[in-house]
Order: C-alpha cells, then structure tokens, then sequence
C-alpha cells in the first residue's frame, strides 16, 4: 500500500484559514489502512478544525466525504455535484489523489491533507515500513525477495557495506541491514552460491529518474 | 574596481562597460590533452572568458573542472560550467571550492540536459537541487561566507556567477520573468540560447529592459554560427526551445553549395552588428560548436578585436 502521515494540523489551518466553506476528503484505500486519511481520520480532522475555528471566533463550514478511491474517475465524479459549493477542499488521499482531484475539478483549489511517504506494510499496528521504490525493472528474484533499493540506505546492489553491524544498517540501530537480511534468507534457502554473482549496475531509465512513467496496456484499453 | 565580486577579467571587462565576448570550447570525450588544447588555443586573447562545458547534452567527457584547470595553465580564463544533474549538494559545494582553489573565477549555472539525450540514458540523474537554487548557493557562499548549512567557509570562493536563459522556451511571456528570478538569486551575468529568432529576442530584450533587468545584470546573447543547411534543419527540429526561422533556412539554402557556411557566419556576424547597438546587450557569448578554429576570423569581420586588457 502507499504509506501516508497525516500533516500537523497548523499547517492545514494556514492553508485553509481564509477560506468560509471547506470539504474534508478522505480515501477508503491504503490511507484508510494506514489510518492517515480514512473517514476516521476525516471526523477526526473536521472536529478538531471546527473546534479551533469556533474558539478563534472564525465561521468556517466543514463537510466530510470519503470516496472509494481518489484514483479512479468513477469514485472522483461522485462529488461533482456537491464539490462546487466549497471554497477549498483538503484531501486526505496520498498526493495521487489529490493531484487526481485536482485535474479533474480544476476550479477548486485542493490541499493535501497527508505527507504520502512510500509503499510498504504494515509490519505492526501503527508500524509502516518501506519495501519497495517502484524502480521498473524488479531484481526480487537475485535477491532472495529483499529489496536493497528500497532497503539499503545506500540503494547498493552489492552490499553490504563495512557499516553493517550485527545486522544493522550504519545510519541506525533500529533499521535493518537488507543486506544482511539478504544473506540470512539466502542462508535459510540453500541459495548462498547466489551471494557471489555480480549484480550489475542497473538501468534507472525505469525509475523516476527517467521520468514520468506510463503504462499503457493496448489489451486492456476501452 | 573594488566592488568587484570575483576580480574574473570578464567581470572587470563588464563594470569598465566594454561589450564583452565570451567563447565556447567542450572537453574532448577523453583525457586527449592535445585535442582539448587544440580546440582552446584558437580562443586566446581572442575572447573575454571560454565556457567549459559540463558533459554536455548528457555526454560524458573531460570534467569540466579539470578543463577549465588546464585552460588558466594556458593562460586562458575559463567560465567553468555546473550542471546539477551529475551532482549533489556535498559534490556542488566541494566542487566550487575546489575550482575557486584552482584559480576559477567565473561559474556558470545550469540545470543541464536529462540524461536521456546523452549516451548514458540508463543514469540515474540527480537534481538535488536546481540551477536558481544553485545561483543563490553560490552567492550564499561567496557573500556570506557560509555552506548551505550555514557553517563557515575557511576561505569562500569569490566567483563571478552566471546563469542562463533560453528567450525561446515556452511560454515565451514568463522567460523573461524567469531570468529576473535568476537574477534576483544572484546571477551578475547571463548568457542566452543561441539565438536566430532576431525579432523575437528584441521583444524579449524590450521586456528585459522594461523591467529594468539590464541594469541588474551582463546579459549576453548567445550566437551560434550555422554550418549548413543540415545543422539548421536539425536545431529547428530536434533540438528543444531552439527557434530557428524558416527565413534563415532558406537563406542559407539559397547561399549554394559550397558558401552555405560562409553564409552561416555573415549572419552571425550580422547579428553580433546589431547586439552591439541593442538596448541591455552587454556582449556575445559565441558558441562555435566543433568550429572553435573560427572564432578567431568571427571576432575580427564581428569588429570584437583586439579585446580590452584591463
């Protein structure tokens, strides 16, 4: 899933404190699983903006609405109809959403109402962690299914490096080194032999260094 | 001369209010010290300063700093070009020092072109930060004395900082607001595209003037001498924010075989004619790509010999 952090609540107050009439969009997607922007998050939000508001003597309307999703234009066109009795809208969708949004009603100004951070997992509740980049061309199958992009700090394809230390990565003890993930899961497959063939420096035309990316899938077009 | 930012010759050549004119040499795709040299030593004494181009076009050659380093060794002043593709903050940073250690004085910053024009498209690029954010952090460093991180230098680089601007982009009413950004980052000189599109940049520089940009700033315009019929062709098609008219096409076309190149350097020299009685034009950035052998015979039928000594 995407990861998302919700935004401190000043930072949405500076953004919106002009406004008269705002609606507050949730996603019912990853930001729903990462508690970052789901309807939840949206109540929680729209209380809290209405309070501080109300104690700064300022009239400010808050709606809520939480759509399917905010990538998609069926779930997007589902506000057409109400979207242009609002000032501004803040959406709690990862920056997809909003940017989605915001192509598509282009009059109104859309805040982010999150910090989108990466894909990852939920390795715990209320712990999120990275496992992949979206570099374009997957290694997973040479790397016994650990991803050093998106896992070593140094992104080396052939690591680790002379800061791993008892398992973990140089720039902090609570991070694992992936290289050393790497090796045990390799260890656990009988695969060790496979440490010592040479990954070769990659293509990053894939990645976003190359640019925006694109997928067009001719089979599946309407 | 003591409010001068880098003491760079082109920096005293501009405040003394001559028409400057700088030149253009790439580092050869090799440590081939001959060739460098024989594509520089045409321009000297010949132009104010020689931009050093940085893996231009996304190709790798000589670092541009170690060029500019074998230039001063020559006697030559170069305008060592940054890019901030290839580099990040701690490399921009140790770099500028490094060249200002070397006897660099003139910087030029620039974005650079994406790596997938060049013959390494499988790079990943970098950008960390973008040549306005560049301008100002070598202004940062010079005035203040200071790194990004605000921490002191032991001796900060006193560059002359240059900047460029593409007339031609689009949309062609917001360039000119985008040079003023440059210059309000701290750009002392800039250097344009190549320009062909004569009337178009007269209305750019009227809008430069308008906003009084000239008298904040060098502004040279960029010339580049047309080979051939094929070259032009080629820039007007492929080549992205170059605005080459269909009129001087067919000029050169008419020109006739054998005389297209001798025709390319009349309207170059045409054009140098009338940026000396441009209103906010302070000089010419000539950019002779693989024709630096030339320049010497431009810049004599152009009337910008010899050049001031000061």
């Amino acid at each position: 899933m995407i990861v998302a952090e919700k935004k401190p609540i000043e930072e949405i107050i500076e953004e919106i404190k002009d406004y008269k009439k705002i609606l507050i969009a949730g996603c019912n997607e990853c930001v729903t699983v990462c508690e970052a922007g789901g309807k939840k998050e949206v109540g929680v939000l729209a209380s809290a903006l209405r309070m501080y508001f109300i104690n700064n003597g300022k009239k400010m309307e808050i709606d809520e609405v939480t759509l399917e999703r905010q990538c998609d234009h069926e779930y997007l066109e589902e506000i057409r109809n109400q979207i242009g009795q609002y000032d501004a809208v803040v959406s709690l969708a990862c920056g997809v959403g909003v940017q989605f949004m915001a192509e598509k009603y282009r009059r109104i100004p859309i805040y982010p109402g999150v910090n989108t951070s990466f894909m990852g997992v939920t390795e715990e509740r209320g712990v999120w962690t990275e496992r992949c980049q979206g570099c374009g061309q997957c290694i997973l199958a040479r790397t016994a299914s650990i991803c050093p992009i998106s896992r070593c700090a140094k992104r080396l394809l052939n690591g680790p490096c002379g800061g791993s230390t008892n398992g973990k990565c140089e720039i902090s003890k609570d991070l694992d080194c992936a290289w050393q993930l790497i090796i045990d899961r390799l260890k656990e497959l009988n695969r060790l032999d496979d440490y010592e063939k040479l990954l070769p420096i990659k293509d990053w035309s894939t990645e976003r260094a190359g640019g925006p990316r694109k997928v067009v899938r001719e089979d599946v077009r309407l | 001369m003591s409010d001068l930012r880098s003491g760079s010759n082109l920096e005293k050549v501009l405040k003394a209010g001559h028409f400057a004119f700088t030149g253009e040499c790439g580092p050869p795709k090799g440590a081939n010290l001959e060739h460098l040299k024989e594509k520089f030593m045409p321009l000297k004494d010949i132009v104010d300063a020689v931009n050093i181009t940085d893996n231009q076009t996304a190709v790798v050659r000589m670092s541009s700093w170690a060029a500019s380093t074998i230039l001063i060794q020559n006697g030559l002043e170069p305008n060592f070009q940054m890019v901030c593709r290839d580099r990040n903050r701690l490399a921009i940073q140790s770099d500028i020092l490094g060249v200002y250690a070397m006897g660099v004085r003139n910087m030029l910053c620039l974005s650079g072109d994406h790596q997938s024009f060049g013959n390494h498209p499988q790079a990943k690029n970098v950008y960390d930060i973008d040549s306005m954010q560049l301008i100002a952090l070598v202004k940062k460093m010079r005035d203040e004395g200071k790194f990004m991180n605000d921490e002191e230098i032991d001796g900060p680089p006193r560059l002359f900082i240059g900047a460029a601007s593409n007339p031609f982009a689009d949309p062609f009413e917001f360039r000119v607001y985008r040079l003023a950004m440059k210059i309000a980052a701290g750009a002392d000189f800039i250097q344009t595209q190549c320009i062909y599109n004569m009337k178009k940049f007269r209305e750019f520089m009227k809008m430069a003037v308008d906003m009084g940009l000239h008298e904040k700033c060098h502004i040279l315009a960029g010339v580049t001498p047309m080979k051939s019929v094929g070259m032009a062709q080629y820039m007007a098609k492929s080549v992205p924010g170059m605005d080459v008219p269909e009129a001087l096409i067919q000029r050169l076309r008419d020109a006739g075989k054998g005389k297209v190149a001798e025709e390319g350097i009349k309207f170059a020299i045409e054009q140098i004619e009338e940026f000396k009685e441009m209103e906010g034009v302070a000089g010419v950035h000539l950019m002779a790509i693989e024709w630096e052998h030339r320049v010497p015979e431009i810049a004599e039928r152009a009337g910008m010999l010899p050049r001031p000594k000061i």
